[in-house]
């Protein structure tokens, strides 16, 4: 059986790939897809402990995975919406020029 | 033990009830208060309050009068009173009464009558002025105040009213304030008697922390009965004298200053800026008597102690005061040359015979005098204004003459009451109640010199009347504009006083000497032959003579010769230095001009200075030091606090703005701080789980 170091692994490299596209991405919807991409890395992790945790017989590690991926689709949706919203708005989704927000 | 007996008689407390007694006095002060509130154009309206108001107050006076003389002839002298408690402070009671006996019923009358005499007179005197409603004002306050002070049985309403009358002389003095010189009279004769007045509060004061009464007589509890007496007598005041002379002595500084004896004379002649009525019923027949009635009525302090025979000090200091007023004051009369300055001088002269007349023989001698000299000075006073008003104003008897014929009517009271107030022997009242001090004078103890010093008085009475008499009404007629007689309302109460400047004689001839003996308390008894006794007889003699040789002088000297006002007085070319001193008032106001006046012009000086400078100085050290308090507190405030907070400020907006840079407004930055944030807390965990 491959260990748990493998999944942790391959879930800080998903959180990475995701964290790089959300800092850098220009686009919205592709910041979206990167956060998207960080919470699945999380998931990953929550699984994989829950596996190789103390009772792996419980289903405590699946209900919070499935949990977190409601939440995050919920996310998802309230995201687009907004970025819907400022497309109409300001017909752009460049990130950059959604500064209005500051002190 | 105190023989009150001896010095006042005997009375029985109780008799007629006196309870409406304060009537007497308060009806004309509300009658005043009344007029008060009336407009100018309600002159008949205020005389006839005024009248009225006093016709009242006479009616009373008569029944009280009537009443104690009933008792009187039944044999029973009573003295009846009235107290009550005005209020309480602690345990001390403040009480206020009147009292009914002789001296005050014959005062109410004399008074009340006299009054309403000079009232109506008035109302021709003053029927041009223009403030008529005002001048019946003040004469109704004036008749309840000093009707006031006649019944007062406690010291502390004798005071109260003694300084309402005060204030009503000061208010009449000035009546005619537009002169400068009345305005100035007014001041004078207030501040002067408020002089004397000091002493008689401190009397006052002292006698009621003595005796711890004010009333003076209280069945057996008053100041003026023996057991309060005998704790005077046993009280040692300073210099030898015992509590009750000193209290005596303060009461009598009072009494100088009211009846003008000398030092505080110098008011009275001034005073005569004041209307003439107002010279004849308050600084001739009343107001001035108030003193001598103030001394009769605390007699029994000022008697207490006396040896038999004897004298006390306070009644020596008296007797000495008024002979020595007496001829001060004559001396001076002699050389005026305003008709009403010379019945003033003659005011204060007799004022003095009544003090010593108190002073050597007692209560009924000195009122006796009181009572008469009321009479024939307001007579003469009365008689003067009569011929100020028939002259169109004059005042200096230079510039009159002949008003014999010009005005019979006037001339002929006048006479009798000049021939009153000399003393002319036998008709006249002035001349018995003169013979009585005389006579007291001569049996006096201590000395003689008060009678040698009386009898010449009464020759320079004689002398200074004569003058004025031959100056006024002989000769021929000397100013401007013709004399004419007066209408009878100023005629008739010329004779209504001359009658009784002769008959009031009867009461007090040696012969049945009843007004003696009411006020003592005593029965009277017809006694011809007290009248030939051959002392008295004697007495009478002497001061007949001096009288006439008085009247020989003056004829002898002035006669039929009418000078001029230019033209140097008889006597001024016989002796010029002493008739300067004597026209000069013996310069007595010029000598309080250059110490007392000077002294207090001196003190108002100093403390002017001391004002400025001292407390001025110390004021705006105090200013000065509160504006650099103030100003050091305004630094700390602008710089300080104002400073530090401005400062704060600064500082909150710099670092909001520096906080505010990192609010860029990009989502993106945010997330890269955030993961940064991330990073390094991974890598401090990583670290610290590494060893």
């Amino acid at each position: 059986m491959t260990p748990l170091t493998g999944y942790l692994l391959v879930a800080a490299l998903l959180f990475s790939i995701g964290l790089a596209g959300a800092l850098v991405r220009r686009n919205a919807i592709l910041v979206l897809i990167g956060i998207e991409l960080m919470l699945n890395a999380a998931n990953l992790n929550l699984i994989a402990f829950w596996r190789y945790g103390p009772h792996p017989e419980l289903l405590t590690g699946m209900i919070f995975a499935i949990f977190s991926i409601a939440v995050a689709a919920a996310e998802a949706a309230v995201g687009l919406g907004l970025v819907i919203q400022i497309h109409r708005h300001a017909k752009t989704t460049d990130i950059d020029q959604m500064n209005r927000m500051k002190g | 033990m105190l023989d009150t007996e001896a010095i006042s008689g005997s009375f029985t407390p109780g008799g007629p009830s006196c309870d409406y007694l304060f009537l007497i006095a308060a009806v004309p002060m509300i009658a005043a208060g009344v007029i008060a509130l009336l407009k100018q154009p309600y002159r008949k309206t205020a005389a006839t309050l005024a009248i009225g108001s006093l016709s009242i107050s006479l009616f009373l006076s008569l029944i009280a009068f009537a009443n104690v003389v009933s008792g009187w002839m039944q044999g029973v002298a009573t003295r009846t009173v009235f107290n009550f408690t005005w209020f309480q402070f602690g345990a001390t009671n403040v009480d206020l009464g009147w009292v009914l006996d002789p001296l005050s019923a014959i005062m109410l009358v004399m008074v009340s009558f006299v009054g309403l005499l000079i009232f109506i007179y008035s109302t021709g005197y003053m029927k041009d002025d223009e403030n008529y409603t005002r001048f019946f004002c003040f004469l109704s306050l004036f008749a309840g105040a000093m009707l006031g002070v006649v019944i007062a049985n406690s010291i502390l309403l004798m005071f109260m009213c003694w300084e309402l009358v005060g204030l009503t002389s000061y208010l009449l003095i000035g009546f005619w304030y537009q002169k400068p010189a009345a305005a100035a009279a007014a001041k004078k004769a207030f501040l002067t008697t408020r002089v004397g007045d000091v002493f008689f509060l401190l009397g006052m004061v002292w006698l009621f922390s003595q005796t711890g009464t004010l009333l003076f007589y209280n069945s057996g509890a008053g100041s003026m009965e023996a057991d309060a007496l005998n704790g005077l007598l046993a009280q040692p005041a300073a210099w030898g004298l015992t509590a009750a002379g000193a209290i005596g002595l303060l009461i009598f500084a009072g009494a100088a200053g009211k009846s003008g004896q000398f030092p505080l004379h110098v008011w009275l002649p001034d005073a005569m800026e004041g209307p003439t009525p107002v010279s004849a019923l308050i600084h001739a027949a009343t107001m001035v008597a108030a003193g001598v009635y103030l001394i009769a009525r605390v007699y029994p302090l000022m008697a207490a102690g006396m040896p038999a025979g004897g004298t006390t000090v306070a009644l020596t200091v008296v007797t000495w005061a008024g002979a020595f007023t007496a001829v001060f004051a004559a001396l001076i009369a002699v050389a005026q040359s305003d008709i009403k300055r010379i019945l003033a001088y003659s005011t204060v002269s007799q004022l003095g015979y009544m003090m010593a007349g108190l002073g050597m023989g007692g209560v009924a001698v000195g009122m006796f005098h009181l009572i008469t000299h009321a009479f024939f000075k307001a007579l003469l006073f009365l008689g003067a204004g009569s011929v100020i008003h028939g002259c169109s104003g004059e005042q200096d008897i230079r510039k009159m003459g002949g008003l014999k014929s010009d005005m019979p009517l006037t001339f002929a009271t006048y006479a009798i009451g000049m021939l009153a107030l000399c003393g002319f022997p036998l008709l006249f009242s002035g001349f018995w109640s003169k013979d009585g001090i005389l006579d007291a004078a001569l049996h006096w103890s201590v000395a003689k010199t008060p009678f040698y010093m009386l009898i010449i008085g009464a020759l320079l009475t004689a002398f200074y009347m004569t003058r004025q008499m031959v100056y006024v009404f002989g000769g021929h007629w000397r100013g401007g504009k013709p004399a004419h007689e007066n209408p009878s309302v100023l005629v008739a109460p010329l004779w209504i006083l001359a009658f009784f400047a002769v008959t009031l004689s009867l009461i007090g001839t040696p012969a049945w000497p009843c007004f003696r003996a009411f006020l003592d308390g005593r029965a009277a008894e017809f006694n011809w032959d007290a009248l030939m006794e051959s002392g008295l007889l004697l007495l009478m003699g002497a001061s007949t003579v001096m009288v006439v040789l008085g009247m020989i002088f003056a004829w002898r000297l002035y006669g039929d010769r009418s000078p001029k006002p230019t033209v140097p007085d008889a006597l001024e070319k016989i002796a010029p230095v002493a008739w300067c001193l004597l026209r000069d008032r013996l310069y007595v106001d010029e000598l309080y001009g250059v110490t007392v006046i000077a002294f207090y012009g001196w003190w108002a000086r100093v403390a002017d200075w001391l004002d400025r400078r001292v407390w001025g100085g110390v004021v705006g050290a105090v200013a000065g030091g509160f504006a650099l308090w103030a100003r050091l507190n305004r630094f700390l405030d602008t710089r300080v606090v104002d400073g530090g907070f401005d400062k704060g400020c600064d500082e909150l907006a710099v670092g909001g703005g520096l906080l505010a840079r990192v609010q860029t407004g990009r989502v993106q930055t945010h997330l890269r701080i955030l993961a940064l944030a991330v990073a390094a807390m991974a890598l401090m965990l990583i670290w610290s789980s590494r060893g």
